[in-house]
Parts: C-alpha cells; sequence; structure tokens
C-alpha cells in the first residue's frame, strides 16, 4: 500500500486516475499528430486528384515487395509492443524487456528497408532536390509525387526513430525495476505512441505503393 | 479503465487478421478493379487501423472520456478532408458567373490539372 502511494503524484486521488489522466493527455497528443499528418493526407489527395496519371507513374517507380515486407515488420513490432505492455502490466519485467528488444529489433529492420529504397531511388536519380533527372511525360508532376513519397515516409521515419529512442528507455527503466506495476504507465503510454506510428504506415502502404499498380 | 488485461488469444487473433488483410491488400492491388482499387485499399487500410486502435491501443476498454477524444480525432479529420476536397475536386463544375475572367494558363502539362469528377 505504501509503494503504491509513493507512485501517486499528489495532484491525483489516486492510480486510477492517475493512469487515466495519463492515457487521455497521450490520446489528445495523437488526436494532434492525426491532423498532422492528415494535412500531408489531403494534399496528397488533391494532387493525386489533379493528375492522376503522373500520380500512377510515380507510384509505380515505389518497390511494392519492400513496402508490403516493410508493412508486415511494423505489424509484427507493433504485436510484440502490445505483449510488452502486457508483461508490463502483470508484472513480468523479464518478459516485457525481451518483447521490448524485439520491438527495437523490428522497428530498426523497418528503417533499413527504408534506408535501401531511398538508396535505390538515389541510384535511379529519382531524389528531388539532390538528384533528379526523369525523362519521360510529365517529369514534373511524377517529381510532385516523389517529393509527397520522401515527405510523407520521412516523416514516418522520424517518428519511427523517435519511437526507438523512447523505447530503448523503457528498456533501460524497465531493468532497473522503475516501470514495475503499479508504475507502469509509461510502458502503455511508449505502446500508444508505437501503435500510431504503425496505423499511419498502414495508410501510407496502400496510398504510396498500391493503389495504382494494377494499371 | 477497468484495466484488465486483455487476453492473449485477443491479440494473436488480431495480428494475424492484421497480416491477413495485408495480404488481401496487396493481391487486390494487382486486380484492375476500375477506381474501387482506391476505394478497397481505404477500406482495407481503414479496418486494420480500428483494430490496432480497438485493441492493440486498449481503446475498447479505455475510460469513455479517451474514446470520445479518439472519436473527436476522426471527425476533426474528416472535416480536414471533406470540406477541403469539397472544395478543390468540384472547382469546374459549373459556367463561370457572368463577368468573371477565366484564369489563362501557359502550361500544356496543366491540362490535366484539377477537373470535374476526377
Amino acid at each position: 500500500m505504501s509503494e503504491a502511494h509513493a507512485a501517486v503524484a499528489h495532484q491525483f486521488e489516486g492510480l486510477e486516475q492517475q493512469r487515466d489522466a495519463a492515457t487521455l493527455a497521450m490520446w489528445i497528443f495523437l488526436v494532434t499528430e492525426v491532423m498532422f499528418f492528415g494535412g500531408l493526407f489531403t494534399g496528397y489527395a488533391i494532387y493525386r486528384a489533379s493528375y492522376p496519371e503522373a500520380f500512377a507513374a510515380g507510384s509505380r517507380l515505389c518497390e511494392v515487395n519492400l513496402g508490403a515486407i516493410n508493412t508486415v515488420v511494423l505489424i509484427t513490432s507493433s504485436f510484440t509492443m502490445a505483449l510488452a505492455v502486457r508483461a508490463a502490466a502483470a508484472g513480468r519485467s523479464r518478459a516485457a524487456i525481451v518483447c521490448l528488444v524485439l520491438t527495437l529489433g523490428l522497428g530498426a529492420t523497418f528503417l533499413g528497408i527504408k534506408f535501401l529504397e531511398y538508396a535505390h531511388k538515389y541510384e535511379e536519380h529519382i531524389v528531388p532536390g539532390l538528384n533528379f533527372t526523369y525523362s519521360g511525360p510529365s517529369a514534373r508532376q511524377i517529381e510532385l509525387f516523389i517529393c509527397f513519397y520522401f515527405g510523407m515516409t520521412g516523416l514516418h521515419a522520424l517518428h519511427m526513430i523517435i519511437g526507438l529512442v523512447v523505447v530503448t528507455v523503457m528498456v533501460i527503466f524497465t531493468a532497473r525495476g522503475r516501470l514495475a506495476p503499479p508504475k507502469d504507465t509509461p510502458i502503455e503510454i511508449t505502446g500508444l505512441y508505437w501503435h500510431f506510428v504503425d496505423i499511419v504506415w498502414i495508410f501510407l502502404f496502400p496510398l504510396l505503393y498500391l493503389v495504382d499498380v494494377h494499371r | 479503465m477497468t484495466h484488465q488485461p486483455l487476453r492473449l488469444r485477443t491479440y494473436v487473433v488480431v495480428f494475424v487478421t492484421l497480416l491477413a488483410l495485408t495480404g488481401l491488400t496487396t493481391l487486390l492491388a494487382y486486380l484492375d478493379l476500375g477506381r474501387f482499387n482506391l476505394v478497397v485499399a481505404l477500406l482495407i487500410a481503414a479496418a486494420k487501423g480500428f483494430l490496432v486502435v480497438l485493441f492493440f491501443m486498449h481503446l475498447v476498454q479505455t475510460a469513455h472520456r479517451t474514446q470520445f477524444v479518439a472519436a473527436a480525432g476522426i471527425f476533426w479529420l474528416a472535416l480536414l478532408v471533406v470540406l477541403t476536397l469539397s472544395d478543390v475536386l468540384t472547382r469546374g463544375w459549373f459556367e463561370q458567373p457572368h463577368g468573371w475572367s477565366a484564369i489563362e494558363s501557359n502550361d500544356s502539362a496543366d491540362q490535366s490539372g484539377i477537373r470535374a469528377g476526377r
């Protein structure tokens, strides 16, 4: 009881309220993130409607295989993250650490494959601003698609890097016993962030890689 | 928040369903469904998103006010997308009002620009 008491900050009535407040705040932050990415998705929708042929051609420059593999990798990382949250809540810190480290590995794999895709784009001279030579019809509009590709996947990758840092901190804290229940809320919050980043990719993958491959 | 952990089985079922939907959306992308390619891709993505939100992010068992905030997020996103697109995509549906001058474009590539119905 005294330990549980120490885990409650003085402005809260109890653990439940503290946990609710932390979760609510994280969801509010995630809603701002939805609006942030929502603006990009809306911009993408407008220009895709404006230049459908060019965006289809640009979309076919994406590597569907690597995108699909990355989707599986990221969904699996979300699964291991969910298991880590569950283990931490049950006080099984060793299982939590194993799951968090698996999540880190899968997240790093995702970024590695992403880097490979970017490297291929550079080799094919389709990196706007740095190295872009495309000789074909509506090259400027295709460049615009590639700009959306790099902007959206780049911001997503930045979120992944932040997530990897936060998960690493969670591993260290768990190993030091600082996140044993009832103090496990930070892992739950980290899980919310990680799953959100997964959802962004769940929408990016079909919109950038898939919708025009049949043409 | 009741903070009853979800059963392990729930996570496994959600995980397997997410993988299956990823395979499905990838396969369907190679079929020519006309404009339904986009619709199907977005529907499957939304289904996957809801699965992650409800179970991995525990929205099924969080406090009602948190669920309300999450729903508000979808509502604001819908406002952003629907209001913006209802402007941009309907430009050119009607004739120019008398006295307005058309904006001439010299850029030939612009002919594939914003058109009605696309």
